[in-house]
């Protein structure tokens, strides 16, 4: 083998992995270490303070109520939008063209930007001039303060979360249900089993490893939400929709608290790379499969 | 399923189709007619679908309440840029990782997947500072070079690469053609379909992409429409609607005419993307 051959490879490989190692691997190890000490951004030195940033994030209220607003919305939007997409999936899981059409229409707010979404459900919302109020009075229910106020202002925006999300997981759920063999369902169908036992008994089992992977790629996204906050609340009203990267973004580029802010990225980062870890537990089980 | 046999149930599964299709279509088309009203006609209730008289000139208002020339232009060089770069490194990187058998190889891989789930929100403050040592803030290099590769699309890339047949490389080496020309003639068009689902995928997410330039720049020089559009909360006090959704009509009619003419495909590339 010439040298060169013997080479290649790492030539090859080595402006992907240069880039990897120096835009996502090093911040990593870089954050953990900045974590551990007291730091302006303008001054030269920084301050080691060892755990000090991690002991005051957890006595900080503020800090605690953007740990629950952040695990409230990560349950709701993730549950909810997972129980309607497999409700649609089964319901949209059909040949034609309509649903075709439908599917599409569900599918559409993926690929908008988030910008757009925030703007157009921030307008839908408004409270005094929003299609959305108009729609409950037409129906005769009460105007709703939406955004405007700390008991709704989270729901609101698990509402758009949901609304962006379910056309996605539905369309995976679709994906999967098509991939569950036509013979068990007509095994079933000569038992005269009927639909809900048929559906726990073979549509749920069969499903549940894209359920899986649907419920933690939903978990990690859900709990780094930051471009709707960033834009449809800023955190408000009275941080009842601050969350754990708006408040990162707000102690780092805000308050020039470095340090403090990247020991909010370290619990962010644990929280991740939990999820990751049974991530790859699973994505390595399913490989197995194939 | 039976739902052609039973009326009851037949009307209400097309209730529910019609009624879906309004959660999804009616937030567009409210977008749409407020794009187009006067601000008098935006501050009524109950609402007004057909604004009385048409007002095209909201756009032009969106259009020179900032530099937006400039920021359509860094949408496009950013999202352009990307996509070439990505491509050059990325199928370098899975041919070297499909075909070659070398020391190390695993774990340079291993490093490729921890990256496929390390998210930008992860990392924009260490990022943020190397970028400033560096001098790169406020420029489009801070929102081009670290996505220059893509973890996913090398995952992706270098399946359908194991996939082409032993054979006809076999057959390529024989005649003593060099790498460059497998990996160009043979390797690229068999990786064709999965090529293009990675386009679209990487042009639409950074096409889209509000949160890296929004913690990269601070001046209007490296900022992109995304930010731009942002910003028209700004304008005259924050409740321009009228101007506000014609800004926002800018952003998302290029995306939805591209997803009307190549819906399936794009649909594929995400649903792919998402199951593999």
């Amino acid at each position: 083998m010439t040298l060169w051959s013997r080479l290649r490879p790492y030539v090859m490989v080595a402006p992907s992995i240069a880039i990897f190692s120096i835009f996502f691997i090093y911040p990593i190890f870089y954050m953990i270490y900045l974590s551990f000490f007291n730091w302006d951004f303008i001054n030269p030195v920084k301050e080691f303070v060892g755990l000090d940033n991690f002991t005051e994030l957890f006595r900080n209220n503020e800090f605690l109520q953007v740990l629950s607003n952040t695990l409230n919305y990560t349950l709701l939007t993730v549950s909810l939008s997972i129980v309607i997409s497999l409700f649609l999936a089964i319901w949209l899981n059909r040949e034609g063209t309509w649903y075709g059409i439908v599917q599409g229409a569900l599918f559409s707010p993926h690929i908008i930007s988030l910008v757009s979404v925030s703007l157009v459900w921030m307008w839908l919302m408004d409270p005094q001039f929003g299609l959305l109020n108009w729609l409950l009075q037409l129906v005769g229910l009460p105007k709703l303060e939406w955004l405007s106020s700390p008991d709704s202002s989270l729901l609101s925006l698990v509402l758009v979360a949901v609304w962006k999300g379910v056309g996605y997981n539905a369309l995976i759920f679709i994906a999967g249900l098509q991939s569950i063999p036509k013979d068990m369902y007509e095994a079933s169908a000569l038992d005269e089993a009927n639909r809900l036992r048929t559906f726990y008994k073979i549509t749920l089992p069969m499903l549940s490893p894209t359920l899986f992977f649907l419920i933690i790629i939903n978990l990690i996204s859900s709990f780094q939400v930051f471009e709707t906050i960033a834009i449809m609340t800023k955190g408000g009203p009275v941080n009842s929709t601050n969350t754990l990267v708006f408040y990162i973004y707000e102690y780092g580029f805000r308050y020039f608290k470095i340090g403090y802010a990247s020991a909010a990225g370290v619990v962010l980062l644990v929280v991740v790379g939990l999820l990751t870890l049974v991530y790859f537990k699973l994505l390595s089980r399913k490989v197995h499969y194939q | 399923m039976p739902i052609e046999q039973r009326p009851l149930l037949k009307v209400l599964h097309y209730l529910g189709m019609v009624l879906l299709m309004a959660a999804f279509v009616i937030p567009f088309l409210w977008m749409i007619s407020t794009s187009l009203k006067s601000y008098a006609e935006t501050v009524i209730f109950p609402p007004k679908w057909i604004p009385s008289k048409i007002m095209w000139s909201n756009f032009t208002a969106a259009w020179e309440s900032g530099p937006f020339l400039k920021y359509f232009m860094n949408s496009v060089v950013v999202s352009i840029s990307i996509l070439l770069l990505q491509f050059t490194t990325i199928i370098l990187a899975a041919y070297a990782f499909a075909r070659y058998r070398f020391k190390g190889g695993n774990l340079l891989f291993g490093i490729t997947m921890v990256t496929l789930m390390i998210p930008g929100q992860l990392i924009f403050l260490p990022v943020y500072l190397l970028m400033s040592k560096w001098g790169l803030l406020n420029t489009l290099f801070a929102l081009i070079l670290p996505f220059s590769s893509s973890a996913f699309g090398i995952f992706m890339l270098r399946q359908s690469f194991k996939q082409v047949q032993e054979e006809l490389i076999e057959a390529a080496r024989l005649d003593e053609a060099p790498e460059w020309k497998i990996i160009l003639k043979i390797m690229v068009p068999m990786a064709r379909p999965t090529l293009v689902t990675f386009a679209l995928f990487s042009f639409i997410a950074h096409w889209n992409d509000y949160f890296w330039p929004l913690v990269m720049t601070t001046t209007d020089a490296a900022r992109t429409l995304p930010i731009g559009i942002s910003k028209l909360r700004e304008v005259d006090g924050g409740a321009a609607w009228h101007i506000l959704m014609a800004g926002n009509m800018i952003l998302v009619i290029p995306i939805l005419i591209v997803f009307s003419l190549a819906q399936r495909h794009i649909i594929k590339a995400f649903v792919y993307s998402g199951v593999k």
